[in-house]
């Protein structure tokens, strides 16, 4: 079988100019989604009968935690085909998601602080599920500066993508031991949302919103990647060639 | 010539390490007065109640231990690094997970081990029952021994790089954070009179698993590091 078509994807032109023409198609339904989801949100959706209008924070929040998580996964199984393949495009691919998903779980960590404080009392509590997002943060943070500070590119690409599976493989366990960890201490005092059956009207706004989440970081992928390429490949000819086109 | 077997050369490695880490009894002594240090400090900044201090043991011996043996780990590989012996043993043919085992047992026994067995002054020190100290001394000696495991990694992927040690802390002590849970609750159990074992348990299946996979993964990133 002829396979020229696939190791076409991994070479640093074709990719380049591919991302260039996806990154619209990505970026113009996200916004389009987003506008839609926030005024399906912040707008048509009823208040909810506990939480009032504070609960529409949920189509930020939500969907930034799912998305902390949805880049974690890409970025370890991206950073696993650059390391057993030895495709350079796959860690460049990690690269460019590393801090997109750390600027995520921020934006998840801060909205959850915020939703908090009207209806928790508080800003912060130690509840499993804040705490595993935190420590999801300190994974992403401590692959950006393993990547920093390592000077030449295919070492910090390989030693990154051993820490994103090293990472990957902890965490369930992280997961599972902070809950347990949770559910001795604390018990409930906090009751979590605990999966209200949602209505078709505050639940549609939500799924448009992690769509257009999703679709906002092909978007972004798209775009870093092409600057990532572009500082990897500084010195080829073809890039000369392409820029001066 | 003859050639060394896999486990004579794990032996050999474990040996040379203890011995090269006993010439040099500062470091050696370093981690236990460390943690003597940081299990001082708790009762100043707290209280020094003893019965306010009992509730605290186990978060605070399980916090000082994982802070001092992290500190060792920084020069696990950076001597074998600097002098061209870590070349020579991704030269030897030698399987490097085995070779990592070897180090990382001989880092354990020289900084988890003199912890595990200090460790009962500490906690009588702190208020912990006298019948809690076995559980104190097993979950430290399963937990950094886990440390030891996942330090080795960390210590691999920073070798020789500016501001390792810092680097090296942000990378490790997040993946320790589930045995630090499961530790410090043994001796909260141990201490309120409980049977310590599911916890116990939990924290050795955690060490059989990183015992496993974790040498694999020193292996590569000292592969990645060497070049």
């Amino acid at each position: 079988m002829n396979w020229t078509w696939l190791h076409k994807f991994a070479s640093p032109p074709h990719a380049y100019r591919l991302a260039g023409r996806l990154a619209p198609w990505f970026g113009w339904p996200a916004f389009l989604l987003i506008v839609a989801g926030l005024y399906g949100g912040l707008v048509l959706a009823p208040a909810d009968y506990q939480q009032g209008d504070g609960f529409r924070i949920l189509y930020v929040h939500a969907p930034s935690a799912w998305m902390s998580m949805f880049i974690y996964a890409t970025m370890s199984v991206a950073a696993a085909i650059g390391l057993i393949w030895r495709i350079k495009l796959a860690h460049a691919v990690a690269a460019a998601s590393a801090p997109v998903g750390a600027w995520f779980t921020f934006v998840a960590l801060t909205t959850g602080a915020v939703w908090g404080k009207p209806m928790w009392g508080t800003w912060w509590v130690w509840d499993a599920r804040l705490t595993s997002e935190l420590i999801l943060l300190f994974l992403y943070v401590g692959l950006i500066a393993l990547r920093a500070s390592i000077d030449d590119r295919d070492r910090a690409d390989r030693a990154s993508a051993v820490l994103a599976i090293v990472g990957v493989v902890n965490l369930p366990i992280i997961h599972y031991s902070v809950y347990w960890w949770n559910t001795l201490h604390q018990g409930a005092t906090i009751t979590k949302l605990g999966k209200p059956s949602i209505t078709g009207e505050m639940l549609w706004p939500l799924l448009t919103m992690i769509v257009a989440f999703t679709l906002y970081y092909g978007g972004v992928l798209m775009l870093r990647l092409r600057a990532e390429i572009l500082r990897r490949e500084r010195d080829a000819s073809w890039l000369q060639k392409e820029l001066a086109a | 010539m003859e050639r060394t077997s896999p486990a004579a050369a794990a032996m050999l490695m474990y040996r040379r390490d203890l011995l090269l880490a006993f010439r040099h009894w500062d470091q050696v002594a370093q981690p236990v007065v460390f943690f003597a240090m940081v299990t001082t400090l708790f009762p100043l900044a707290l209280s020094p109640e003893l019965g306010e201090l009992r509730q605290l043991a186990g978060g605070v011996l399980w916090v000082a231990a994982l802070l001092a043996a992290l500190l060792g780990l920084e020069f696990l590989f950076r001597a074998d690094h600097a002098d061209g012996t870590l070349e020579q043993m991704l030269l030897s043919g030698q399987p490097l997970a085995l070779l990592a085992v070897a180090k990382g047992a001989a880092h354990w026994t020289v900084c988890g081990l003199p912890l595990v067995l200090v460790s009962p002054l500490f906690a009588i020190s702190l208020g912990v029952p006298t019948g809690a100290l076995c559980t104190v001394m097993l979950s430290l000696a399963l937990g950094t021994g886990i440390l030891s495991a996942l330090g080795a990694i960390g210590a691999a992927l920073t070798l020789g790089l500016r501001r390792g040690s810092m680097l090296l802390s942000l990378l490790v002590l997040p993946l320790a954070m589930p045995a630090l849970i499961f530790g410090a609750r043994a001796i909260d159990m141990a201490i309120e009179g409980e049977a310590a074992r599911g916890p116990l348990l939990l924290l050795a299946a955690m060490l059989v698993l990183v015992l496993t996979l974790a040498p694999l993964a020193v292996g590569s990133a000292l592969r990645i590091s060497a070049e």
